[in-house]
C-alpha cells in the first residue's frame, strides 16, 4: 500500500465539510505558514520538494514560483487551473468534489507564499456543480477566519473566488485561461512575456493545476525534504492517476511515483487487470495528448527494463518507444478496440478544440480528422497513412501553444506503432464497414511482437 | 473551432425592449461582477452568460446577448465573439433537457456510441435535433472528465454516469415526469454514479 498525501482522509464521512476536515488536521499548513514561515521560506520548501506541475507539463513548481516578478505597488495573482479537460483525466474533479477544503487550504498557503491578495479558481464550465461545492466550502472558510481580512491576526488579506468557464479545452493552456478569465475568447497569448511577468490584467501571475496546489499542503506540513524522499529521482512525491478504459477498476488512484506500470494495471489495489478477461492492446498513459504505447512497450521499456510510473521512465526511449506521464490520464484499450477509430476520435477532439489562431493547427487538425475518418471507414489508400504523418509533422512545433503538438503526437504515435492496423483498413475495407468493427469480436490484428523484444 | 451555427437569428429591437432578467438573476450578476477589480467587469462575462442562458430558456438569443453587453458596459460584439467560441453557450433554442453525451475516447471504448444510438432511437431524433414537444435535445460532446465512470451524459448541472440502457430509460422517465428545464446553474442537481 503506497503512502497517501492528498487522499489520506478521502474515506472519512463528511470530509467535504469544514468541521470534519478541520478535525483531521485541516488548515494546519495555513497556520504553520502564516505564523511561523516567511513567504520566501515556503517557496524554498516547494523548491526542495522537487514538486513538478501536475497538469501535464511537469515543470518544477518552485522554479515557476521563483520567476514571479514583484514590482512595488502592483498586485500579484495566483490562479488555480481547474479547467481539467484532457481526455482521460478526471482526478481534479474527484479531488475538488470530495476534498474541496484541501484545494482551498492549498490556495491560501500558496497565495501567502506568492504575496497574492486575490486568487481565482478557474474551473471548467461543465463542472458547474463542483463550483457550487467549492463556493460552499469557500464560504465555510471565510466564516472560520481562513479567508478575508487579517487572516489569523497576521495582517495578511486574501479573497478567493471561483470562476466557471464556458466549455473549451484550450482554456487549460495557462495564457488562454487568463484570456478567458478576463472575459475573452480562449486564444493563447504569445510568450514571452510569461504570466510570471505579465499575466492576469497584465500583472505578475502564477497559474498552477489543482493537484499541484493541493500538494503544497503536505509539503508545508511535513517539509520539502520529506516530500522529496518519496518517489524516484526527479519524480518526487505522489501523483493522482485517473484510470479509465477497459480495466476492471476505473477510478482515481494516488500512487507513489516509481510504482511499476505492471503493478498499477494488474494489481487489485489499482486497476485490477483488463476487463472481461481480454488482453491489453494499447495504453495511453498520460492523457490523450501523449503518444500511445502498444502492449509490449507498456510494462517494459524497449531496453527491457520494467516501466515505472515516473516522468522519466514513461518517456524512456523518446517518442520512438516511449510516451509521457502527462496529466496522469491513464487509458487502457483491450484487443477489441480499433486503434484507427480511436485515433480518429482523438483527432476529432483536437479539431473541435483548436482555437483557430494558428493555421497549421486550425487546418491541420481538420485534415487529420478527415484523412483518419476516410481510412477508418475503409475508403482510404496506402498514401493516406504517410500523408497523416506528413501533416502531423507540419503542425508540430509550428503553433503558439502546445495544442498543435498535442494533436500531432497521438497520430504520429498511432501510425508508428500500429501501421499494420492502418494497412488492414486499406486492404480489407469490407471488414471495417461496420463502425463497431472489432467491438463485437476481435477481428482487428493485435500488434506483432517486435523482432528484438 | 467552435461548431456553433451562427447568424440565423436576427436581432429584434421590439423583443430586446421587452427583455429583462429576474431580480434574483440581476442580484447574482452583481455578485459575480464584485469578484473582479474595479474596471474589470468584462471578466464576469463567462459566468454571467451562464446566468443569462438560464434566464432565457436555455439559449442566448441576440437580444439576451445585447442585454448582457449593456449590463457589463461592453459592446454586443464582445459578447457574441465569446458566446460563439465556447461550446456551452447555445446560439439556437434547445429542449428543456439538453442531453450531452460524451463521445471521447474513454467513453467510446466503453460503449458511448451504443448509448447515443439507443437514445436517438428511443426519442426518434438524430444527434443535434430536438424532439417535437421541445422536451429533449440530443448532442454529443467532447470529454466531460468522467472517464472512470464511462459512458456518461450531462444534463444541466447533473452528471449521469456508468450509463446502461436501463439507466437511460429511468432517467428519461424522470425527466419527462418532472417536465422542467435543466440549466447548468441549477442548485438542486441530482447526480447519479
Amino acid at each position: 500500500m503506497g503512502r497517501k498525501l492528498l487522499l489520506t482522509h478521502i474515506d472519512v464521512p463528511g470530509i467535504n465539510t469544514y468541521e470534519v476536515y478541520r478535525s483531521k488536521g485541516g488548515y494546519a499548513s495555513v497556520e504553520k505558514a502564516i505564523k511561523t514561515m516567511t513567504p520566501e521560506a515556503i517557496v524554498e520548501e516547494v523548491k526542495t520538494s522537487g514538486l513538478r506541475g501536475r497538469g501535464g507539463a511537469g515543470f518544477p513548481t518552485g522554479m515557476k514560483w521563483s520567476f514571479l516578478a514583484k514590482p512595488e505597488g502592483v498586485p500579484r495573482y495566483l490562479v488555480c487551473n481547474a479547467d481539467e479537460s484532457e481526455p482521460g483525466t478526471f482526478k481534479d474533479r474527484y479531488l475538488m468534489e470530495h476534498l474541496p477544503h484541501l484545494l482551498i487550504e492549498g490556495m491560501i498557503t500558496s497565495s501567502f507564499a506568492l504575496g497574492a491578495n486575490t486568487s481565482y479558481i478557474y474551473i471548467r464550465g461543465e463542472y458547474f456543480y463542483v463550483s457550487r461545492i467549492l463556493e460552499n466550502a469557500i464560504a465555510e472558510a471565510y466564516a472560520n477566519g481562513w479567508l478575508g481580512k487579517n487572516i489569523l491576526g497576521s495582517g495578511y488579506d486574501l479573497d478567493l473566488y471561483v470562476q466557471v468557464g464556458g466549455g473549451a479545452y484550450i482554456c487549460g493552456e495557462e495564457t488562454a485561461l487568463l484570456e478567458s478569465l478576463e472575459g475573452k475568447r480562449g486564444n493563447p497569448r504569445i510568450k514571452p512575456p510569461f504570466p510570471a511577468i505579465a499575466g492576469l490584467y497584465g500583472c505578475p501571475t502564477v497559474v498552477n493545476n489543482v493537484e499541484t496546489i493541493a500538494a503544497v499542503v503536505p509539503i508545508v506540513n511535513d517539509g520539502g525534504e520529506a516530500y522529496s524522499k518519496i518517489g524516484v529521482g526527479r519524480s518526487t512525491g505522489t501523483k493522482l492517476i485517473s484510470a479509465s478504459g477497459n480495466i476492471n477498476k476505473p477510478g482515481v488512484y494516488e500512487i507513489e511515483l516509481g510504482l511499476p506500470v505492471e503493478e498499477f494495471i494488474f494489481s487489485d489495489e489499482y486497476c485490477g487487470g483488463i476487463a472481461n478477461g481480454k488482453r491489453m492492446k494499447a495504453c495511453v498513459p498520460g492523457g490523450s495528448s501523449v503518444p500511445i504505447l502498444p502492449d509490449y512497450l507498456v510494462c517494459k521499456t524497449a531496453a527491457g527494463e520494467p516501466r515505472l510510473m515516473t516522468y522519466e521512465s514513461l518517456s524512456d526511449g523518446g517518442f520512438a518507444t516511449g510516451s509521457m506521464l502527462g496529466s496522469g490520464g491513464f487509458i487502457v484499450y483491450d484487443e477489441n478496440q480499433c486503434i484507427v477509430r480511436n485515433t480518429w476520435n482523438f483527432s476529432r477532439f483536437y479539431h473541435h478544440e483548436s482555437c483557430g489562431q494558428c493555421s497549421p493547427c486550425r487546418e491541420g487538425t481538420g485534415w487529420m480528422e478527415k484523412v483518419l475518418h476516410r481510412l477508418e471507414k475503409g475508403l482510404g489508400n496506402m498514401d493516406d497513412i504517410d500523408l497523416l504523418v506528413d501533416v502531423a509533422k507540419r503542425i508540430e512545433g509550428n503553433t503558439i501553444c502546445p495544442l498543435g503538438d498535442a494533436a500531432a503526437w497521438p497520430v504520429a504515435a498511432a501510425v508508428r506503432h500500429f501501421r499494420h492496423e492502418f494497412e488492414y483498413h486499406v486492404n480489407f475495407p469490407d471488414k471495417v464497414k461496420d463502425p463497431k468493427h472489432g467491438q463485437r469480436e476481435p477481428i482487428m490484428p493485435v500488434a506483432p511482437a517486435p523482432v528484438n523484444a | 473551432m467552435s461548431a456553433h451555427p451562427t447568424g440565423t437569428h436576427s436581432f429584434d429591437p421590439a423583443l430586446r425592449a421587452q427583455l429583462k432578467f429576474s431580480e434574483e438573476a440581476m442580484a447574482t450578476i452583481q455578485k459575480i461582477i464584485s469578484r473582479y477589480p474595479a474596471g474589470k467587469s468584462k471578466s464576469a462575462l463567462l459566468p454571467v452568460l451562464h446566468v443569462a442562458q438560464a434566464e432565457n430558456e436555455g439559449w442566448l438569443s441576440p437580444e439576451a446577448m445585447d442585454l448582457v453587453a449593456q449590463i457589463l458596459g461592453i459592446q454586443s460584439i464582445e459578447v457574441f465573439e465569446v458566446a460563439s467560441f465556447y461550446s456551452m453557450y447555445n446560439l439556437q433554442p434547445v429542449g428543456k433537457c439538453h442531453l450531452e453525451v460524451c463521445r471521447t475516447s474513454s467513453c467510446w471504448a466503453r460503449g458511448a456510441e451504443d448509448i447515443v444510438e439507443y437514445i436517438s432511437k428511443k426519442l426518434n431524433i438524430k444527434v443535434g435535433e430536438t424532439t417535437a414537444d421541445g422536451m429533449f435535445t440530443l448532442k454529443t460532446v467532447e470529454c466531460l472528465g468522467s472517464c472512470g465512470s464511462a459512458p456518461m451524459l450531462q444534463c444541466g448541472a447533473e452528471y449521469h454516469e456508468n450509463l446502461t440502457e436501463d439507466k437511460v430509460d429511468a432517467l428519461l422517465e424522470r425527466f419527462k415526469s418532472e417536465n422542467k428545464r435543466h440549466n447548468y446553474t441549477d442548485l438542486d442537481f441530482k447526480n447519479s454514479k
